[in-house]
């Protein structure tokens, strides 16, 4: 099978599958979605309007048997940051589309007629647009469960809940995983983009998908065993992470003072060992749960988990420390019953689970519900999901909150809500959330790893030196990784044991028959940022945007007592590259 | 002197989560990783008062030591 790209036309309710262009054909994932986007997106467009495009595109070794590599990237641009965006999940989607030898899926336009959604569904060579009729409004549990059950058990989905539906600018577009529950393109509003495209779903049935060939497969599979061998040999990714999941982070980054707590007016909460990784690890045993659990056939790191109630009743799963601490210090709420509570509903109705933990942040700062306030917080994801007035406003966004309620502690860069790390205490990631293309995101160079756990060296926290440096090495590398489907959790390894970029490199090129090398996967990386960088550009962005919001130049951290201190020319020394 | 001594992850077992504890004056982690049967290999972070430290630095009555294996997330 040679690849193919699936382009479907809403406008038209058509699609059609299409040659890869030459330009198009050595690159996946992030580097994919972003080039389509780039090329295709007019950047001053409306986000929500007919001319902005959704693209998701598997990475280069989706498919195949390598640990890690079923990663989905998800490009539009931005209804949230107003810029490009790239959000990567799990689930089985990017699978099943690389097994149907699809390298990307493209819907543009929109209908003229916008009040009816409609399902897309994908078989082998062929593409169905369907009414979505009885899926209107519908969860995203249920829609899985629904469309798993018309047409496979197996099928993959990719969906949006009624936050989607009503096109807010936090909607994020779910994934099923292979129990059937939900991954999810948490960041950016991408769910409003198939909202504005009145596509409630896309089905993807692999049934007699080969995929396309491995070129030498004895090859690929000496650097696929040299990787997965790698990736178990690291104690991050071999032991920590399958043992507490990501939340082991609470009490690490309590105890380094960067943990931000009550919408990051300090860096350490009084309730953390009650939300933390060991306690959640606990809780989940004694109570039949998994403590592990991967978000794709092929995941041997397994950072996931099914987190069950006191009866075992299964409440949710891809349950992260950003969710954890969003909820638990940044709302001082200290239940993580409560937590998973939140968890279930975002994923249900549709919305990113970061950018909802910012927002409530700064409604308990608005006093719409006090801080600590459990029971009030479900009820306002509750108004979100049915789109009551404070709901919508709730629902575009921390942004969108502060500026209804004239507050100004808004921890957002470029209109997106800012993660689980206080910038004045880890300067490196603050560098980041400032320049990254994605608005404030920690993965897309996460310094934390070299500032706090120091994996790839180490380079203090509190100081200013050489963080530009860290997080642009870190955001050219995670472009790259970005770019192969890999979860970024291989960074672990792979900023420790020289062996596993040099087995991800023999992978690629034992796959598609290329001789890369080390530097054309950093090319590749830089490339991929300043595609991006020039589109945020032509969209109105400018320097200025690349920067943190006032008051954390202004009210110190405790317990450092730290202000951000980075000036603006060392800021943008960041892009001279 | 007075340290409180703060275990994570895999190093709570068999062991502890927080205790205070009492050490003769100018004490280096070094003796109390020891003391705990902690190899140095095992070691992600070790922090004092919320700041990273290394094995040979000397605690102070008072200080907070927290010794974490390597972990990571994100
Ligand atoms: S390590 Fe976690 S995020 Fe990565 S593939 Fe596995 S379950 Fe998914």
């Amino acid at each position: 099978m040679a690849e193919k790209i699936l382009r479907v036309n809403m406008t038209t309710l058509t699609g059609a599958f299409e040659d890869v262009p030459s330009e198009w054909a050595g690159i996946g994932g992030r580097a994919l979605t972003s080039a389509i986007v780039a090329k295709e997106v007019p950047p001053t467009c409306d986000a929500l309007g007919k001319h902005n495009k959704l693209v998701f595109a598997p990475g280069l070794l989706a498919g195949t048997p390598a640990a890690q590599s079923g990663r989905l990237s998800a490009g539009a641009k931005s209804p949230l940051t107003g810029g490009i965006k790239e959000s990567n999940a799990g689930g089985t989607a990017a699978q099943n589309l690389a097994k149907l030898a699809i390298k990307a899926l493209i819907i543009e336009g929109a209908p003229v007629d916008d009040s009816k959604f409609y399902g897309i569904q994908i078989a082998k060579d062929s593409v169905k647009i369907v009414e979505a009729t009885e899926l209107v409004g519908k969860r995203n549990y249920e829609v899985i469960k629904t469309l798993s059950a018309q047409i496979a058990p197996k099928v993959g989905v990719l969906t949006i809940g009624p936050v989607g539906e009503m096109r807010m600018a936090a909607a994020n577009i779910s994934v099923k995983d292979p129990d059937g529950n939900i991954r999810s393109h948490g960041r950016g509003g991408l769910g409003a983009v198939m909202g504005s495209k009145k596509v409630k779903y896309v089905t993807i049935d692999d049934t007699n998908g080969t995929g396309t060939p491995i070129a030498d497969p004895e090859k690929f599979k000496g650097a696929a065993r040299a990787f997965a061998k790698a990736i178990l040999e690291h104690p991050v990714s071999g032991e920590g992470l399958p043992t507490y999941g990501t939340n082991v982070l609470v009490n690490v980054l309590n105890e380094a003072g960067g943990l931000p707590t009550k919408n990051f007016r300090t860096g350490q909460f009084e309730g953390h060992d009650k939300i933390s990784g060991e306690t959640m690890r606990e809780i989940i045993v004694k109570r039949g749960g998994k403590p592990k659990h991967g978000c794709h056939a092929g995941c041997i790191i397994q950072c996931s988990q099914h987190y069950v109630d006191e009866k075992g009743e299964y409440i949710t799963s891809g349950f992260e420390y950003e969710t954890i601490w969003g909820f638990g210090a940044n709302c001082c709420i200290d239940d993580l019953d409560t937590i998973a509570r939140a968890d279930r509903i975002m994923d249900d109705i549709g919305i990113d689970s970061i950018e909802g933990a910012v927002i409530i942040g700064v409604a308990m700062e608005a006093g719409i519900v006090e801080f600590g306030d459990g029971p009030g917080t479900l009820k306002l994801l509750e108004e979100i999901g049915n789109g009551s007035p404070l709901g919508r406003i709730l629902g575009n966004g921390a942004a969108s909150v502060g500026k209804a309620y004239g507050i100004t502690r808004v921890p957002v860069v470029k209109g997106q809500g800012i993660p689980a790390y206080d910038p004045r205490t880890v300067k490196g990631i603050g560098v980041t959330y400032a320049t990254s293309t994605q608005g404030a995101d920690h993965t897309a160079g996460y310094a934390v790893a070299t500032n706090i756990l120091k994996v790839g060296g180490f380079i203090d926290p509190l100081k200013n030196e050489g963080q530009v440096e860290l997080s642009r090495n870190l955001q050219i590398a995670t472009a790259a990784i970005d770019s192969t489907g890999l979860c970024l959790f291989v960074a672990f390894p792979a900023l420790d044991i020289p062996e596993t970029l040099a087995a991800i490199i023999d992978m690629l090129n034992a796959k598609y028959n290329l001789t890369l090398t080390g530097d054309d996967v950093i090319a590749l990386g830089k490339s991929v940022l300043k595609t991006e960088h020039a589109f945020n550009n032509a969209a109105g962005f400018t320097k200025q945007d690349d920067r943190l919001p006032e008051f954390f130049s202004e009210d110190p951290c405790a317990p450092h007592n730290l202000t951000w201190t980075m000036s603006d020319e060392e800021i943008d020394e960041f892009w001279n590259f | 002197m007075q340290i409180t001594v703060k275990l994570f992850a895999t190093f709570r077992e068999g062991r502890f989560s927080v205790e205070g504890r009492e050490y003769p004056e100018g004490t280096r982690i070094a003796v109390i990783l020891s003391e705990l049967n902690i190899p140095e290999q095992q070691i992600g972070m070790i922090m004092v008062n919320a700041r990273h430290a290394e094995p040979d630095q000397e605690l102070h009555d008072g200080d907070t030591l927290a010794i974490f294996p390597l972990v990571g997330g994100g």
